[in-house]
């Protein structure tokens, strides 16, 4: 019975946060831009043997993501079983673990937070040594290389010198595709799933409107809002927004339709306090304002913005979706994708989900295409799934096609390599 | 969009089609397979022959069958992709085995395999074969047979050709036939019939073609 059995053995595995911190004011850590920053920490998990350094694999987290990609935090089982909620794993949980896609038996398995986010990694809530207090507005440009470049010092700290794969989903996939890029000899091989070379004007606009309601909201004080309550509409009302776009015409359908929400249990079942700012507005704006029902995928939307605001930093949010609008893989070769590849070594296996809209099929055919061109071993597989863009994180799909493609190309390649080195 | 052709048909005994390749491939060549269905061919190649392997399939599950292979195959429509990407004789074998007939734009198709491969292996049913002839004219009905399968209805078969047509396409285009098969069903290869009436007797040919 569950009442007998401990949270230990229950929800496994286990795992803390560890944090490495690299370089110092002396030494500091070069940015893209032309600035650096006087050391940055470095927030990570790991999973597996470590042992297997040849087997390494690095797990790399889209725009809201962090380091806590499986497995449970002892602090976030004892906090749900209090509140008598069932305790949430890491955000790719159905994909590391033993026997599962990355098959943490076989492989050693790391991910870190990015450089610039708000989850132990520097960034903008970090404190600047040089004045003592959060950097806020002061806190430089954040590119996907600088991302990677933080992610190699992880590497190089871990001792190991070849990873056997890179792979993630949207952002993380960019920064599968520069590590591939940038480190052609340190990468065996990518998987980049539901990504995108570049932007398009289109995701640009969607996230410049997003930035506009965290820079427009009074609470922001121009990025400084440390120690405030800081701009909890503005960053609600970018998520709300953002999160359409995660998702497909059909999926949000076959959620809500028109279905209206039922009052009464609306009000039980708001999980955000009566002071929250964004939940207020929902609240008037959906229902007391105008005294018209409130349509399901409204308050849907609203939960979505107000729940984001406790676990997200506005300053965050900005600097890493510009890191976002400005990757450009093609740029440093005169445009043209396909000469990125020339030095790659990797192996590809590309993905992309049919009812993605915001990064659709095309970009990951592009992609593709400019790997073909220049004769690398790549894979690509057009999953059909109904979620859209984040396809990548639903269980269905991860226990369906995509675990199956990415469980088959590791364990090919996992082969290869011990045949190779088998004399 | 056309129909995605039917594994079935992409799948069924695919032994002499290999048989046939391997003899005239040499080792570790460079190999692109268009519409490669589940990879069973191309596998056996790389097995046997080392070959660098590539694919391009339309069908979902059978790319997943191709990954499961350890194949490195690209999900897509061939008349999307094979495209100006791939540089001039990139590979040394380019085939399109059973697939010439499902293609939207075979005389496009065939010109980019040419452009992209030294030489292009090429097989499919044979239109004008006498069963199909006689069907044709005593039922009156569209054909069907193990190559064939469908009704006029649901066939991914959009383009369907003889092996007299495919003669002139290449005497038209300028195309070179360095070597051609008349099969006579998909397990026997040798039939006199076959191969002094091709174009009556033989179910299926098989040309290596190159520009």
């Amino acid at each position: 019975m569950s009442e007998e059995s401990s949270p230990g053995t229950e929800y496994t595995p286990l795992v803390e946060t560890q944090y490495v911190t690299f370089g110092s004011e002396q030494e500091p850590f070069e940015l893209r831009c032309g600035k650096s920053l006087p050391g940055i920490t470095i927030a990570y998990e790991t999973w597996g043997d470590p042992k297997n350094k040849d087997r390494a694999i690095l797990v790399l987290h889209a725009l809201t993501g962090d380091a806590h990609a499986a497995g449970y935090h002892a602090e976030d089982i004892n906090e749900a079983l209090a509140k008598g909620r069932e305790p949430k794993p890491g955000w790719w949980d159905p994909m590391i673990g033993p026997g599962k896609p990355f098959d943490t038996d076989k492989f050693f398995v790391i991910c870190s937070n990015v450089l610039g986010g708000c989850k132990g990694s520097t960034g903008p809530s970090s404190i600047n040594p040089e004045t003592g207090r959060p950097w806020g507005s002061a806190f430089p440009f954040i590119s996907i290389k600088d991302m990677v470049n933080a992610q190699v010092k992880l590497i190089d700290h871990l001792g190991i010198d070849n990873l056997f794969c890179v792979a993630g989903g949207s952002m993380g996939g960019m920064q599968a595709l520069r590590w591939a890029v940038d480190h052609p000899h340190r990468v065996r091989s990518a998987i980049p799933i539901a990504t995108t070379a570049r932007h398009s004007a289109q995701n640009i606009a969607f996230y410049e409107v997003g930035r506009h309601a965290i820079i427009s909201d009074p609470a922001f004080m121009g990025g400084d809002y440390y120690g405030t309550e800081g701009p909890r509409r503005g960053l609600a009302m970018a998520r709300m927004m953002a999160h359409i776009t995660y998702m497909s015409e059909k999926s949000l359908h076959e959620k809500f339709a028109r279905r209206i929400q039922d009052p009464i249990r609306n009000e039980q079942a708001d999980p955000v306090s009566s002071q929250d700012n964004a939940s207020l507005a929902a609240r008037e704006s959906g229902r007391r304002g105008t005294g018209l029902p409130q349509f399901q995928v409204n308050s849907y939307l609203h939960h979505q913005g107000s729940t984001f605001v406790d676990r997200f930093d506005a300053n965050s949010y900005i600097v890493v979706t510009r890191a976002l609008d400005y990757f450009d893989l093609g740029a440093d070769f005169d445009d043209d994708l396909g000469s990125a590849f020339v030095d790659t070594q990797a192996e590809f296996l590309v993905i992309s989900f049919s009812s993605d809209w915001h990064y659709p099929p095309r970009d990951s055919k592009n992609l593709v295409n400019a790997m073909r061109a220049n004769d690398i071993d790549v894979t690509y597989s057009d999953i059909t799934a109904d979620w859209g863009h984040d396809s990548f994180l639903v269980k269905e799909v991860i226990n369906g096609k995509l675990g199956f493609l990415v469980k088959s190309f590791l364990d090919n390649l996992d082969k290869e390599l011990a045949d190779a080195d088998t004399p | 969009m056309p129909t995605p052709p039917d594994p079935e048909l992409q799948n069924i005994d695919v032994r002499i089609d290999f048989e046939i390749v391997a003899e005239n491939i040499s080792d570790r060549v460079k190999v692109l397979d268009v519409g490669c269905g589940d990879g069973s061919l191309l596998k056996n190649l790389v097995d046997t022959k080392k070959v660098k392997a590539r694919g391009i399939e339309i069908d979902e599950e059978n790319v997943l069958a191709c990954v499961n292979k350890g194949l490195s195959v690209l999900q897509g429509d061939i008349d999307e992709g094979l495209n100006e990407f791939y540089k001039d004789n990139s590979f040394d074998y380019v085939m399109a085995l059973r697939t010439v007939q499902v293609i939207w734009n075979p005389k496009k198709s065939i010109d980019e395999m040419l452009r992209i491969g030294q030489k292009v292996i090429i097989s499919f049913p044979n239109f004008a074969h006498f069963r199909i002839r006689f069907g044709l004219l005593f039922k009156g009905r569209m054909p069907k047979n193990r190559l064939l399968p469908y009704e006029w209805y649901n066939t991914p078969n959009i383009h369907l050709l003889t092996i007299n047509d495919f003669f002139k396409f290449c005497r038209d285009n300028g195309i070179t036939i360095e070597r051609r098969y008349f099969l006579p069903g998909l397990t026997r290869r040798k039939s006199l019939l076959a191969r002094i009436w091709p174009n009556l007797f033989a179910h299926y040919g098989l040309f290596i073609i190159s520009r």
